[in-house]
């Protein structure tokens, strides 16, 4: 019997929040220190920091050439996970054995430059991954042959389209043969035409007995297809550990992003639950539910809605009152009401939903930061600047360009 | 593949008693890495090499100016501008590996962030093109002393171990840097500083033998070790090494160098998390 290629026991990894203001600079590092120090002189106690475990008491062992999907929600700690196991950070409870060469993709294209040629970033690429140079010169012709870039082999690729440069990224990765391999979410990316060609290509990894694969996806379909063995963590803990199908089934029954809320004073209409619709996020939609109850009949229930960003800034936001004539609901004292945005003109981030209760006339309730999610948005720009320079509205942008001849 | 594999364990303080030789199994990424940052250097730049020839040429000029024809210091029998060039080589060399090395963690974050490998090659591969600038102005150099009359001799040889303590000086202190900016950002403000200052502290426009009572004292700057070292190997004998200062500057690069090493080895660890 041979031994797992991947026993985990116990593993945990702790973050440890500050909450006075962040230590970003020396000045403030010395500042805190004299503080905590007059504090600790004057009451005895140092300042209070909060924990978070983004993995908590982890253990399971995968066997030689098994391919295991992880699965949870967002801030489960999938990532953490893979970044230990990847070695990238280090647990702070627990121990990992590893029995293989490890080599992990937890992004497309990591290290890629866009000053230098497309050959150039597949000798770069394919050592930041851990291939030798001989390897790379070997598998060469197969992976520009992969990402369908030959005639652009010698254009930096900043020069390339968001479709090519992907497809170059995926191709020097899947061409990696490790005895453990490790993928995070990657194959988000690209159009779906690509993305079949890499689900394909990840099969034919996975059909490789000699390989252990772990992979991180959101695409039920495709954890389906390629995984054997699931694993679904859930705060940072292992709730399932088994069959794929039956991991999926019962992640998938616990169903959607949703927050209850207890009311302070029932003697007014109130907001009870807000639910969102994975399935429909996954791809590209915002289906948000709001559920509601009142004392009285409600004359015509009004649901609000706010996008913010991570941040807190307002990004778009709809209520019933505006739609006016549109919205003309039966008086209710129960029920939920349904928003749809499809598509969800966003780029992919972080985002916090704010919930407004009311009926034609006055508000309610309100449920500030109600709840958060994390979009993935179907489209993807190497290119981009940061969220911070672009904002996060992804909107159709039509663009053309008229030459002038003097 | 087929020999049986090698158990990697992980745990919260472990250390990686593999370190060196993952170091040493990486070290085509070092290549790479190291690669990368001098062709996107030259590509970028229109001037490319001329840029690394200007630089100099024009310090040359403003200290021959300052230090010889304004402030009268003795050239020893050297033309001023060989004197200055010879150490300027050196200042250049350490001030571009040091400003290399220290911001070089930050300006990997992303690679730091998704893929592992021993932390310590990405200081080093920010060596590489300050290499290659030098490689550049030495051959300006031997142009200009070969115009002044001034011909390679066998001290030439001797120049790569001078060029390894320059190296040595600035990848110590880089090690120093280049972790604490991860935590601490404001320290890539310190290294612009040390450098201005640095060109004057340092012997790079005047004769370290004017001051033979200061020699000592001057020495616990390395880069007097290593200026010296430079004008001796380039001007040959003209240029007298003192043994006990060049032992000094040693002594000194080996502690910064060995505390770097500890330094960046203890919060290696982290920085994945912090950066």
């Amino acid at each position: 019997m041979s031994q797992p290629a991947i026993s985990v026991e116990g593993l945990g990894k702790r973050y440890v929040i500050q909450h006075e203001a962040q230590q970003d600079t020396l000045r403030d590092a010395l500042h805190q220190g004299a503080r905590r120090l007059w504090r600790r002189f004057r009451w005895g106690t140092g300042f209070t920091e909060e924990e978070f475990w983004a993995l908590r008491d982890i253990s399971f062992e995968v066997q030689p050439g098994e391919v295991v999907g992880i699965i949870g929600r967002n801030g489960a700690g999938k990532s953490t996970l893979l970044k230990i196991l990847s070695r990238i950070t280090e647990p702070t409870t627990g121990t990992v054995r590893l029995r293989g060469r490890v080599a992990s993709l937890l992004e497309v294209g990591t290290g890629f430059h866009p000053e230098l040629s497309g050959r150039e970033n597949i000798y770069l690429n394919g050592a930041i991954l851990g291939m030798s140079r001989a390897e790379i010169r070997s598998k060469f012709d197969e992976i520009v042959a992969f990402a369908e870039v030959e005639r652009f082999l010698d254009t930096p690729v900043k020069r390339y389209s968001s479709g090519m440069y992907v497809r170059l990224a995926f191709a020097v990765a899947a061409h990696l043969e490790p005895e453990i391999l490790i993928v995070d979410e990657v194959l988000a990316v690209g159009d779906s035409q690509f993305q079949k060609k890499c689900l394909g290509k990840m099969g034919e990894v996975a059909r490789d007995a000699s390989r252990t694969v772990l992979f991180v996806s959101h695409n039920t379909a495709a954890l389906q297809a390629i995984c054997r063995t699931g694993l679904w963590l859930q705060q940072g803990r292992v709730v399932q550990h088994g069959p794929i199908g039956e991991c999926l089934s019962a992640y998938l029954a616990s169903g959607n992003e949703s927050a209850a809320f207890t009311p302070a004073n029932t003697a007014k209409p109130h907001i009870t639950s807000v639910t969102l619709d994975r399935a429909a996020l996954t791809s590209g939609r915002l289906r948000l539910s709001v559920g509601f109850k009142s004392p009285f009949p409600l004359g015509c229930p009004v649901v609000g809605i706010t996008l913010h960003s991570r941040h807190g800034q307002p990004l778009a936001g709809c209520n019933g009152r505006m739609m006016g004539e549109r919205w003309r609901p039966p008086a209710l004292s129960e029920g939920v009401i349904t928003a749809e945005i499809n598509p969800l003109p966003l780029h992919s981030d972080t985002y916090r939903v704010s919930i407004y209760l009311g009926d034609a006339v006055q508000d309610y309730d309100q449920r500030l930061d109600a709840l958060e999610f994390d979009f993935v948005s179907p489209h993807f720009y190497p290119e981009s600047p940061p969220l911070h320079v672009i904002g996060q509205l992804d909107l159709p942008w039509q663009w053309s360009v008229e030459p002038k001849s003097s | 593949m087929s020999a049986p594999t090698p158990e990697l364990v992980l745990a919260a303080g472990r250390a990686n008693r593999h370190y060196w030789a993952d170091l040493w199994r990486y070290r085509e990424l070092l290549g790479f890495l190291a690669w990368r940052d001098i062709k996107v250097r030259y590509k970028q730049a229109v001037l490319g090499i001329a840029w690394a020839l200007i630089q100099p040429a024009v310090t040359t000029a403003i200290f021959v100016f300052l230090f010889g024809n304004l402030a009268k210091m003795p050239d020893g029998g050297v033309p001023y501008p060989v004197l200055v060039l010879s150490g300027l080589m050196a200042w250049q060399l350490f001030s571009a590996a040091l400003s290399g090395s220290s911001g070089s963690l930050v300006g990997n974050a992303s690679l730091i962030s998704k893929v592992y490998f021993p932390r310590l090659i990405v200081p080093l591969s920010s060596l590489g093109v300050a290499l290659i600038d030098f490689a550049v102005v030495l051959a300006l150099f031997a142009g200009v002393a070969a115009w002044f009359g001034h011909w390679p001799t066998w001290h030439w040889l001797l120049l790569p171990v001078f060029v390894l303590l320059a190296l040595a000086t600035a990848f110590g202190l880089g090690l120093w840097f280049t972790a604490l900016t991860v935590k601490y950002r404001d320290f890539k403000f310190i290294v612009p500083f040390i450098l201005q200052v640095g060109i004057f502290v340092s012997p790079v426009g005047y004769r370290t033998d004017y001051f033979p009572n200061w020699r000592d004292l001057l020495a616990l700057n390395p880069l007097t070790g290593i200026i010296d070292g430079f004008r001796w190997c380039l001007l040959g004998g003209g240029h007298h090494l003192s043994a006990s200062s060049l032992g000094i500057s040693v002594f000194v690069i080996a502690v910064t160098m060995a505390g770097g090493l500890w330094f960046f080895r203890r919060t290696e660890r982290q920085f994945a998390d912090v950066i």
